[in-house]
């Protein structure tokens, strides 16, 4: 039978099984056993596991990173954790120098088996230090896997490949995702990293997205659906290594590609994306491709400014609609309403975290 | 050097002595081989510093871990890593302890137990942290030793490090190395006068202890009892020891004429050298030979005379190589 839970709970029960079948995965982060348990994916691992296995850490971002590796060497998997992925850029130096770089720089001897779960924030006047979207930083690292599930299958399978993986795998997990629901199977399976996904098939445009902005990509190609473009929406899922063949296929088929990446302009992920086209399918391109971004900037806390820093669905259609020279339309003309807020996802988000 | 343990079996005095002198011959051996400019790596050779490796490794056995950061041919030896697989790692071969991959900064050997060695600054510290936490929870009783030069005291991660140790009650201990420079840095411009790193790390709940690193007699003991404290499950310890450098800091020359610091300040130390020093009172003891020296220094320079033939006629790693090991399967 199916089941529907929530991204948080697919995450807690990848997190739950992975522990049950291997004794040597832990996990730790700040606040991991407190009664909030990072948005609920924590919640009663404590009780099931022991205050051993799901730790509270000291304040130490890299230290605690660097034990994390450690352990990882002499056979444990542990998973840490950062309850926003600013937190993270304290310890770049254990991640970038030790753990990328440990399998290869020693011929190979020892590897590292860690994941680390960065959540992305947004909203409710996250601001410049709660809501950086850092995924093509660490794509940039040899040795490195970035994770960016989107549905909650995702979220439990690509969670369990990240702890079965004997490599450093940075898991990055987007705010508004939390509380989306899907199908998700109890039982513990995997979904394999570096692989795409056509999550909407169509022939007149390729949209690839990574984790929040593929379910923008989806409402867009709805409405694209409807003046009859018929966009094909790739999940990249996995940004290291890079499923290249995927986003290939799907150029050669469509002839056109939008990356949204939801994250500054600039070095930014989406210029890989299009990059690989341009090289790999360049034959099959009718225009050239095109990249929706946040702004080089930094995310700014008022409401009032953060509406316009982060492209919506809007945006998305009319950028598509432009490759096809078609003129842009307004979100009152496609009966786009905005019932909450845009500083939050759904009823269900209150702030303040 | 007045605190020779004369209760002490002269077998281990000896040993400790020749392990020293194993450690200066290689490293002078590097040195004279590196101007034929083969050993394309950077190499920051621990003459002069031999003691501490081998005062604190004696106690360790190959299930217990080491790790260390760029100076750490010493610790590397001292722990019973493959000399040839070393210098082959510095010749950039195939056969090298790292593949070749990593150089002299890159030190390796499991089977001896040791982990690793990297050359930014405090960066082994965390890991050897996180080694002995892992051993912690697997139930299994090794200690890991964290080697680490005084400028690491100054890394934020260093107090975050000892700060976890304490709290988890892990058997690590930390070796610090005060060679009083950071490069050419003296500790005069890194760190306050007033500043007192073993009283620092005290603070933190850690056993502390310090001493002469060019006696080795004295390193021995202090370790014993750092080592006794960890093997009893009373938690990590911080043991810093006073050293010289002898020569520059990366490379095989001197470089006291340079102006960081004076001539006579290292012939005051060349004077305490740790192993002429312990040769002297072993043989006013009458328990070392003229005779046992130089047959000691013959075989130790036949067996680096092998290990360079070793290094030198490995062959190169072959270039699809290059992606091999990127990622870990």
């Amino acid at each position: 039978m199916e089941r529907e839970i929530s991204y948080v709970k697919a995450i807690l029960e990848a997190t739950a099984q992975s522990m049950a079948e291997d004794a040597s995965v832990y996990i730790m982060g700040l606040g991991v056993p407190d009664p909030k348990g990072i948005f609920g994916t924590t919640l009663g691992l404590k009780e099931q596991f022991g205050n051993q296995r799901i730790m509270d850490m000291p304040v130490s971002e890299s230290a605690m990173t660097g034990v994390a590796i450690g352990s990882a060497m002499v056979g444990m998997r542990p998973i840490l954790t950062h309850q926003r992925l600013d937190f993270i850029l304290v310890s770049l130096d254990q991640i970038i120098n030790n753990a990328a770089k440990w399998h290869y720089m020693f011929g190979g001897k020892m590897s590292v088996p860690i994941v680390i779960r960065l959540i992305v924030g947004r909203g409710w006047g996250q601001g410049p230090q709660h809501s950086q979207s850092l995924q093509s930083l660490f794509a940039h690292i040899p040795g490195l896997k970035v994770v960016m599930p989107f549905t909650p299958y995702d979220a439990k399978g690509l969670l369990v490949s990240a702890i079965r993986d004997n490599n450093p795998v940075i898991y990055i997990e987007h705010r508004w995702l939390h509380n989306i629901t899907g199908i998700v199977p109890e039982k513990i399976y995997t979904v394999p990293l570096g692989k795409a996904r056509v999550v909407k098939e169509g022939k007149d445009i390729t949209i690839a997205a990574s984790s929040y902005m593929v379910l923008e990509s989806m409402k867009a190609a709805d409405y694209l659906g409807k003046d009859g473009i018929f966009a094909e929406v790739l999940d990249l899922r996995t940004l290291q290594p890079l499923d290249r063949e995927s986003i290939i296929n799907s150029v050669e088929k469509t002839g056109r590609l939008l990356v949204v990446d939801g994250a500054c302009h600039t070095a930014g992920f989406a210029a890989e994306v299009m990059a690989t086209a341009t090289e790999k399918a360049f034959g099959h391109l009718k225009v050239s491709p095109q990249r929706i971004t946040y702004p080089d900037l930094p995310t700014p806390t008022s409401p009032a400014l953060a509406n316009v820093y982060y492209p919506r669905v809007i945006n998305i259609i009319n950028a598509v609609r432009s490759m096809f020279r078609l003129p842009g339309r307004t979100e009152d003309e496609l009966g786009i309403k905005h019932d909450q807020p845009l500083d939050v996802p759904d009823k269900s988000f209150t702030g303040p975290f | 050097m007045g605190k020779c343990n004369n209760v002490m079996n002269p077998d281990l005095k000896k040993k400790l002595l020749f392990n020293m002198l194993r450690i200066r011959l290689v490293e002078e051996a590097i040195a004279e081989r590196y101007s034929e400019k083969k050993m394309r790596c950077p190499v920051h050779l621990c003459i002069g510093q031999e003691a501490i490796a081998i005062g604190v490794c004696a106690h360790l056995s190959t299930k217990d871990y080491v790790m260390s950061a760029h100076r750490s041919h010493g610790h590397y030896l001292a722990k019973g890593g493959d000399l040839k697989a070393m210098l082959a790692e510095i010749y950039g071969k195939v056969t090298g302890c790292s593949l070749g991959r990593g150089g002299s900064m890159h030190l390796v050997d499991l089977d001896a137990g040791f982990l690793g060695a990297t050359p930014i600054v405090g960066g082994t510290i965390p890991i050897a942290v996180g080694a002995a936490f892992g051993s912690q929870m697997k139930g299994e009783s090794r200690i890991s030793v964290v080697f680490m030069g005084e400028a690491a005291t100054e890394e934020g991660v260093f107090s975050e490090s000892i700060n976890f140790a304490s709290l988890k009650k892990l058997p690590v201990i930390f070796v610090c190395e005060n060679n009083l420079y950071s490069v050419y840095s003296p500790l005069s411009v890194r760190q306050s006068a007033e500043r007192n790193n073993s009283a620092i790390v005290k603070g933190y709940g850690i056993y502390t202890d310090k001493g002469d690193g060019n006696d080795v007699i004295e390193i021995y003991q202090k370790m014993e009892n750092a080592v006794g404290h960890a093997r009893q499950g009373l938690g990590p310890a911080y043991l810093e020891f006073d050293t010289y450098r002898w020569r520059e800091h990366c490379g095989p020359n001197y470089d006291n004429n340079i102006g960081y610091r004076s001539e006579e300040e290292y012939l005051d130390w060349r004077k305490r050298c740790p192993i002429t020093c312990f040769e002297e009172i072993l043989k006013q003891e009458k328990v070392l030979s003229d005779l046992e020296v130089k047959e000691t220094v013959k075989k130790i320079t036949a067996e680096i005379e092998g290990a360079f033939n070793f290094a030198v006629s490995s062959p190169f790693p072959p270039e699809k190589d290059l992606y091999h090991h990127l990622y870990a399967y």
